[in-house]
């Protein structure tokens, strides 16, 4: 019991990065490869706020009079973590926007024939 | 708690590995638009509400979207 | 063999993730820059969000750089899909349900001050400039799905976009004037958790705001109008 409530979010995390990187590695659909780094990033985010925890800690916000900042979690992870969520979807939009163009070049998304079709 | 947040993980970790072996991008895109939203719920569990808010909006409604409209735009079964 | 030997190295990988996971330990503190933000962010930016002082206080800048990547993805998703209009097989699109159409139209004044909503409060509750641009982004979404032909005019949408960006670099500008410092605040800080405080944050948020709106809004009018 106390080892699943020490690293419940890590395997939650380290999970979801793993199973996104397996799925970049062996898929040759490129929409599955772009779901793959989707996921890849919402692991490493989940990573990134479940170490800014402390325990018995509650949001950093003040509002109303008499909370303590003693007894608040980490602001800084949750502040880097918000920039990297909408760079994710920058980059995910673009991706998507070349997938779609490359169908229309090549007619088909499947990443072993788009490489054969160089020569 | 820490029980619902282990059968969160659990779940979610199922959805991804949905999306790992379905051949159907519709459904593929449905599967990783649940593991959004049950990281949304466990960025809240983390005590993170900005964060969860923004994963919620972002993650679970328009990727999602970004991505329907690309199948459609594309072939919806993978070969 | 391409399966076999990416799961040999991702076990590889797993098993040095985890004896480094034994030296980050869950639950205890580990930085002391976020104990200086939260004891000392209520009087230096005046914000009651700690999160929000952090993102638009004390690293402005870091958020500038971030609305400037996500510009140049919105350009970058605009020229590549804007060459050689649409190929590929059309099909058919039957209009949408009376249901659908009278509900989005109904809905997007609402989404869009329920947007307003979040990012002009965003130092004092959890919200802000990123999360209530996505629900302006929604709301635009919404009327795509309950109409064919589009309504929000493409000339409103970048001049609100350009002039956000715009009036973000201004208020850095106005504050290097002030105080030979990029982004510093000028504007009275105020009293804590009233809707007036935090100087020039609420500002920054405002202008962010409609800007990402606008832009996400821009991308998937990009990848919509292509189906026709």
């Amino acid at each position: 019991m106390s080892f699943l409530q020490d690293y419940a979010y890590y395997i939650g995390a380290f999970g979801l990065v793993f199973i996104g990187l397996l799925i970049v590695l062996v898929q040759h659909n490129l929409i599955k490869v772009i779901i793959g780094v989707s996921i890849f990033d919402t692991g490493i985010n989940l990573f990134l706020i479940a170490v800014g925890y402390i325990r018995n800690g509650t949001a950093p916000i003040f509002s109303r009079a008499g909370l303590e900042p003693g007894a608040m979690v980490d602001p800084v992870p949750q502040a880097l973590v918000l920039t990297s969520i909408v760079i994710g979807v920058a980059v995910l939009a673009l991706a998507l926007g070349i997938a779609v163009r490359l169908y229309r070049e090549y007619g088909t998304l499947d990443l072993r024939k788009i490489r054969e079709l160089r020569w | 708690m820490i029980v619902i947040a282990a059968l969160l993980v659990a779940v979610m970790l199922a959805a991804a590995a949905a999306a790992l072996v379905f051949r159907d991008l519709l459904s593929a895109v449905i599967a990783s638009c649940v593991v959004s939203l049950i990281a949304s719920i466990l960025f809240l569990l983390l005590q993170a509400p900005d964060v969860a808010m923004a994963e919620a909006s972002i993650g679970a409604a328009l990727i999602t979207a970004v991505f329907v409209i690309a199948i459609r735009r594309t072939e919806r079964y993978e070969e | 063999m391409r399966t076999l030997t990416s799961l040999i190295l991702l076990a590889v990988i797993a098993v040095g993730i985890g004896f480094a996971l034994t030296e980050v330990p869950f639950g205890t503190p580990k930085t002391e820059v976020g104990g200086y933000y939260l004891e000392h962010g209520r009087e230096e930016t005046g914000a009651a969000n700690t999160v929000t002082s952090v993102v638009v206080g004390y690293r402005a800048f870091d958020t500038l750089g971030e609305v400037t990547v996500l510009f140049v993805a919105a350009l970058g998703l605009g020229a590549v899909l804007a060459a050689a209009g649409g190929a590929g097989a059309r099909r058919e699109v039957e209009p949408a349900s009376l249901v659908l159409r009278t509900g989005a139209i109904l809905l997007f004044p609402l989404l869009v001050l329920f947007g307003t909503y979040i990012f002009l409060h965003g130092h004092l509750t959890p919200g802000g400039g990123f999360q209530g641009g996505a629900v302006i982004a929604s709301a635009c979404l919404l009327i795509y799905l309950g109409s064919r032909e589009r309504i929000i005019s493409r000339v409103g949408r970048t001049v609100t976009e350009s002039l956000s960006g715009l009036a973000f670099v201004l208020i850095g500008l106005i504050g290097l004037a002030f105080s030979a410092q990029f982004l510093s605040d000028f504007l009275p800080k105020g009293t804590l958790n009233t809707l007036f405080s935090a100087g020039v944050i609420p500002l920054i948020y405002v202008a962010v705001g409609f800007k990402v709106g606008a832009e996400l809004g821009g991308v998937i009018d990009d990848m919509v109008k292509e189906t026709r």
